[in-house]
């Protein structure tokens, strides 16, 4: 039985979209219940709910064998997981935005408000810019208005939140996209059952570019 | 053969190893639980973590509590032309949890090396470390890469270190596809990039990885890919050969480590259990000529491994309640034993212990 850990949300119905295409259909999964914990023991599949930002841990402590996280949660927290597949679903960027009219000219400590320290902390690092990290858990986009922070680092999809505030993009620091991820010890002792899948999905990511 | 209902994984596991270790000569190594600050300082590069417990001596030296084993290991040896010093070890040491962010103590037990390392060493520690996995579970699998491998195909492919770092990582997660997008973000030539992409995808039994070494050739080194057929000729002698697999994405900091890295994993354990190598680069960084190969366990993570959990704490409670004659309590006690059961005197029962037999010598035992 391989376990596969799916974000809930818009991202984990397209993800299992992929894996019911890909033969490894559940449908109890499409019940309208509250269950969390769905298993086909024909498919020998249990897939299971989690918030997007966990997946990550169940797939890295081993509770799922498998499982979809995005590429700013691999980022953000360096889970000890292999990343076998890029989805190519649930695309957009790491960026900074601030302001339109703010121009960082170097001269005072770069006040940046975000979710994602660590990406935040090794970007500027790289460019060897002294920054002030205000660590937000959600409404980023209010940092720069409020004046809390110069900059704001986040994952932008579409651009409208930050339109709507009067923010643009001012560099982007990494495309972001949903990765198949494996725990590694499961990748192991399940190699085989793990590759059959990771090579049924690839043809449809194939096909979709 | 020690009882497991009594000893936990992790207690059978420290002695069953060091009669293993005692069979290829490697003696017990017992060393100071503190070191001086300093010296940590200097090789803080080669530890896991560079947070160290310190604290100060009575005489106001700064002192740490061991976060690591192996560097303590080599600076209280010395070089004796010829001479490999083997030694086994079982220590605690403190590090910070990945997942806390907490100081954790761990249990570690290894073996270690040290001295002019050739193929016959690398072999008895491979076979060690196999037969380490197999005495901890019979469903493991020990990883085996040889980073001369990697690094020679990375030296004909760019200089940048950059590029270079990056691409380990890459490797190091078998995903192939940044490592694509990095190979053309610095203009690296199709070819190449395919040699390279493919390291993703080598992984498992040794003869077929070997066949596609082989296709890769002028890339690579080929000393490594020899040492690599000389060493699965030797293990295909195993009875457990099969569970012993090549996988280039076990790499190790090379700053430290050349040559034959190796991992070990137990099915029901989430990561890596046993982890190893050669780590000639660490000794020359440390002023010292021989070469070193070793590995280490680490046993706490055998808590995550499925016990037989009693039913009872005893087999039977004896309630003495106020008796006062000690020689019959201590005879009671005594036939109890004897009998092969266990037994914990209380005065009353109150509920705190699970037992399948109750007696009492108040009652007339």
């Amino acid at each position: 039985m391989l376990n596969i850990a799916l974000p809930k949300g818009r991202l984990g119905e397209k993800v299992y979209a992929m894996f019911e295409a890909a033969g490894y259909e559940c449908p109890s999964i499409k019940e309208n219940n509250r269950k969390l914990i769905f298993e086909n023991t024909e498919k020998q599949v249990c897939y299971f709910w989690v918030k997007p930002s966990d997946v990550a841990i169940y797939v890295e402590r081993g509770a799922a064998d498998i499982g979809v996280a995005g590429k700013d949660i691999l980022l953000e927290y360096s889970p000890d997981v292999y990343e076998l597949l890029d989805l190519n679903l649930g695309k957009c960027r790491m960026a900074v935005a601030a302001p339109k009219e703010f121009d960082d000219d170097g001269e005072k400590t770069l006040k940046v408000a975000t979710k994602f320290t660590n990406i935040a902390a090794k970007y500027y690092a790289g460019i060897g810019r002294e920054i002030d990290i205000i660590k937000l858990n959600g409404s980023i986009e209010i940092a720069p208005i409020l004046k809390l922070s110069d900059v704001i680092v986040d994952i932008v999809e579409t651009g409208t939140t930050l339109k709507e505030n009067n923010l643009e993009v001012k560099n982007t620091i990494v495309p972001i996209s949903a990765r198949l991820i494996a725990n590694k010890a499961s990748f192991k002792f399940k190699g085989s059952d793990i590759e059959n899948i990771v090579n049924s999905i690839k043809t449809q990511v194939k096909n979709n570019d | 053969m020690l009882d497991n209902k009594v000893f936990k994984n992790e207690e059978i596991a420290i002695f069953t190893l060091r009669s293993l270790y005692a069979k290829y000569g490697y003696k017990p190594f017992k060393m100071s639980k503190f070191e001086e600050y300093e010296f940590y300082i200097q090789n803080k590069d080669f530890l896991v973590s560079d947070r160290i417990i310190a604290f100060n001596d009575t005489n106001g030296k700064l002192l740490a509590l061991k976060p690591d084993v192996t560097l303590s290991i080599i600076k209280n040896g010395e070089d004796i032309n010829g001479y490999k010093q083997k030694v086994c070890y079982n220590e605690n040491v403190y590090r910070v949890s990945e997942n806390t962010h907490q100081f954790k103590e761990i249990m570690q037990t290894g073996v270690e090396c040290i001295g002019e390392i050739g193929l016959y060493d690398i072999y008895e520690m491979i076979l060690m470390a196999a037969e380490t996995l197999k005495l901890l579970s019979e469903d493991f699998v020990l990883e085996i890469s040889h980073l001369g491998l990697l690094s020679s195909l990375l030296e004909n492919i760019s200089d940048n270190a950059t590029f270079k770092r990056e691409a380990i990582k890459y490797i190091s997660d078998k995903n192939s596809h940044d490592l694509s997008c990095l190979c053309d973000e610095y203009g690296v030539e199709q070819d190449l990039k395919n040699i390279l992409l493919s390291f993703v995808s080598i992984y498992g039994e040794r003869s077929l990885v070997l066949e596609k070494l082989d296709q890769i050739g002028n890339y690579i080194s080929c000393e490594a890919v020899n040492t690599l057929k000389t060493l699965s000729c030797l293990l295909d002698n195993l009875s457990y050969s099969s569970k012993i697999v090549f996988d280039f994405s076990a790499v190790s900091d090379m700053n430290y480590y050349n040559g034959i890295v190796f991992k070990g994993y137990i099915s029901g354990i989430s990561q890596g259990v046993l982890t190893g190598g050669q780590y000639d680069n660490l000794l020359s960084k440390m002023g010292r000529d021989s070469g070193a190969i070793g590995f280490a366990t680490y046993l706490d993570l055998l808590e995550d491994l499925p016990t037989e959990k009693s039913a009872y704490d005893v087999d039977v409670l004896l309630l003495c309640g106020d008796v006062t004659d000690n020689t019959l309590l201590v005879n009671t006690v005594n036939q109890i034993i004897n009998s092969g059961k266990t037994v914990s005197v209380q005065n009353v029962d109150t509920g705190n212990i699970r037992y399948k037999e109750l007696k009492s010598l108040k009652g007339g035992f």
